[in-house]
């Protein structure tokens, strides 16, 4: 029975973990790109993927994947149109949210938990379903590794990016997917309500302690994976639900990282 | 030795003709400055060169492998991202010590390599931004606006620095500025711009145009005054006068 207990909050453990490492870099350029609104989006896109991927028998991974790839690349698409970003952020963002959640309760003959889709499940995660989470998370570090000096660069000035021969959009298609793939594999997680804290906090905390990007998204993988494992230790103590305690904890660095930062600027 | 050139360039944004039959070409070694009032699609002009926008028609050819140091009017660097000095010149491609130091030197900022680019006054920025354009060995400089917000004294010493610039690399330079005395001065072509190309040549000849009077009027800053007395006895130097349409060919 102990073991059992063991098995399955390692288990919960390892898939904080993964997703915490994969969304610290990529939240750094959300961050960096002023684009946490957008994140927003594509997460709250994820719920029609649930009812989308229930609808046709896919895996969850699949259909919230797809469906926050499409409503990333539709933001890039429309912005810059007839309206402002944000609003177009704000109406596509709930927009997806609320269909999704009318999708599913249109599902014939399924019942759905939809609170494990909103606020994650993290103590549900099996081998399978942990296996994912690490694939995706090492998928997005490749992908932005890869990619890093040249993301960079777009995300200092698209013009300075074109100047030395790269494509900015090109690199603005990387992040959409490296965070589509991030949504997909964390919103089991923490749910799709939540995934843009994850992404946005610990990058935000590790701004205070930062000279250079590199040591930016370090300190952010290090506050989202002590985020994760601290958040999962305080939801087994006090029995709460695990993906809002971690980025309950990710917001108490954040504050004080901030406090650190204000001391140290008025010194 | 060519190093760009427009053919019949036509710009629009949403139906709004910005750039309209646009020739124009720069040369290895030569500074050449666009002037025109705001809105004259100067940036534009820019931007279509570097290809960072596609013209809605018309040709653009670069030599090929063109290498482009490129100083932006305004680049606003968030301050969410930390960033040295140093680790810019690191962007897009690493760059060994030694050349970073060179670079710094040749712009004139040795002194801010540790500096966050964020606490930069304008013009250590400015500096910084040519010392990375410098980095990747330009064919090409181009400059928008490079010196906005400098005073008098800042941005004439930061143009020595560009021609300083140009007799070492022997690059061609492309600039836009407003300063038109200062930039004149240190210009070997201008080019007038209003959406279309007004007049250009010589910058003597091209500050007696009637058309250039008609946009910027006789009397500038008291700039154009003083021009027009230095060069009063150059009108006769028609023969090497360059219309852009013929030059373009």
């Amino acid at each position: 029975m102990m073991s059992l207990l063991d098995d399955f909050l390692v288990r919960a453990t390892l898939a904080g973990l993964g997703v915490a490492l994969a969304a610290a870099p990529l939240g750094c350029f959300i961050v960096w790109r002023r684009m946490a609104f957008f994140g927003d989006a594509t997460a709250h896109a994820a719920i029609l993927g649930v009812a989308l991927a229930l609808a046709f028998n896919l895996s969850i991974v699949t259909g919230t994947a797809v469906l926050a790839l499409a409503m990333a690349l539709a933001v890039t698409a429309l912005s810059g149109r007839a309206q402002a970003v944000d609003t177009l952020l704000g109406v596509l963002s709930h927009s997806a949210l609320a269909a999704g959640l009318v999708a599913v309760s249109l599902l014939q003959g399924v019942r759905v938990d939809l609170s494990a889709y909103l606020f994650g499940e993290i103590l549900g995660v099996d081998r399978m379903d942990l296996a994912i989470i690490w694939c995706g998370a090492a998928l997005v570090s490749i992908l932005l590794w890869a990619r890093w000096s040249a993301l960079l660069t777009a995300t200092v000035s698209p013009d300075l990016a074109y100047a030395a021969g790269l494509d900015p959009r090109r690199e603005q298609l990387i992040l959409t997917v490296a965070l589509a793939i991030t949504v997909a594999v964390a919103i089991q997680v923490v749910g799709a309500l939540l995934i843009g804290a994850l992404l946005i906090i610990p990058a935000a905390a590790a701004r205070a302690f930062s000279r250079t990007p590199e040591g930016m998204a370090a300190w952010a993988a290090l506050i989202g994976a002590t985020s994760a494992l601290a958040g999962m230790a305080f939801a087994y103590r006090l029995d709460t639900p695990a993906g809002p305690t971690i980025v309950c904890v990710a917001a108490g660095i954040f504050a004080v990282a901030s406090m650190v930062r204000l001391a140290r600027d008025a010194a | 030795m060519r190093l760009a050139t427009l053919d019949n360039v036509d710009m629009r944004f949403g139906g709004q003709a910005v750039l309209h039959d646009v020739d124009f070409h720069i040369d290895k070694g030569e500074i050449v400055t666009i002037v025109g009032p705001n809105g004259s699609g100067k940036s534009t002009l820019l931007r279509v060169l570097l290809g960072a926008q596609t013209p809605t028609s018309g040709t653009v050819t670069r030599l090929p492998g063109l290498r482009i140091g490129y100083i932006p009017q305004k680049l606003h660097i968030d301050p969410t991202l930390p960033l040295t000095v140093r680790r810019f010149l690191d962007l897009p491609r690493r760059v060994p010590e030694d050349e970073a130091a060179r670079a710094l030197d040749h712009a004139g900022c040795t002194a801010l390599a540790r500096r966050q680019m964020a606490d930069l006054s304008g013009g250590q920025f400015q500096r910084v931004m040519l010392a990375r354009a410098l980095l990747s060995n330009p064919d090409l400089l181009i400059l928008d606006e490079a010196t906005q917000g400098l005073d008098q004294p800042g941005s004439a010493a930061f143009y020595r620095q560009i021609e300083q610039v140009r007799a070492d690399l022997g690059c061609g330079v492309l600039m836009v500025s407003h300063e038109l005395h200062v930039v004149m001065a240190a210009s070997d072509r201008v080019v007038c711009l209003n959406g279309h190309v007004c007049c250009a040549g010589h910058p003597e000849q091209v500050a007696s145009a009637p058309e250039y009077r008609a946009l910027f009027g006789t009397g500038t800053h008291g700039a154009l005054a003083l021009y027009r007395h230095e060069h009063a006895h150059s009108h006769d130097h028609d023969h090497d006068h360059s219309h852009p349409h013929e030059a373009a060919q």
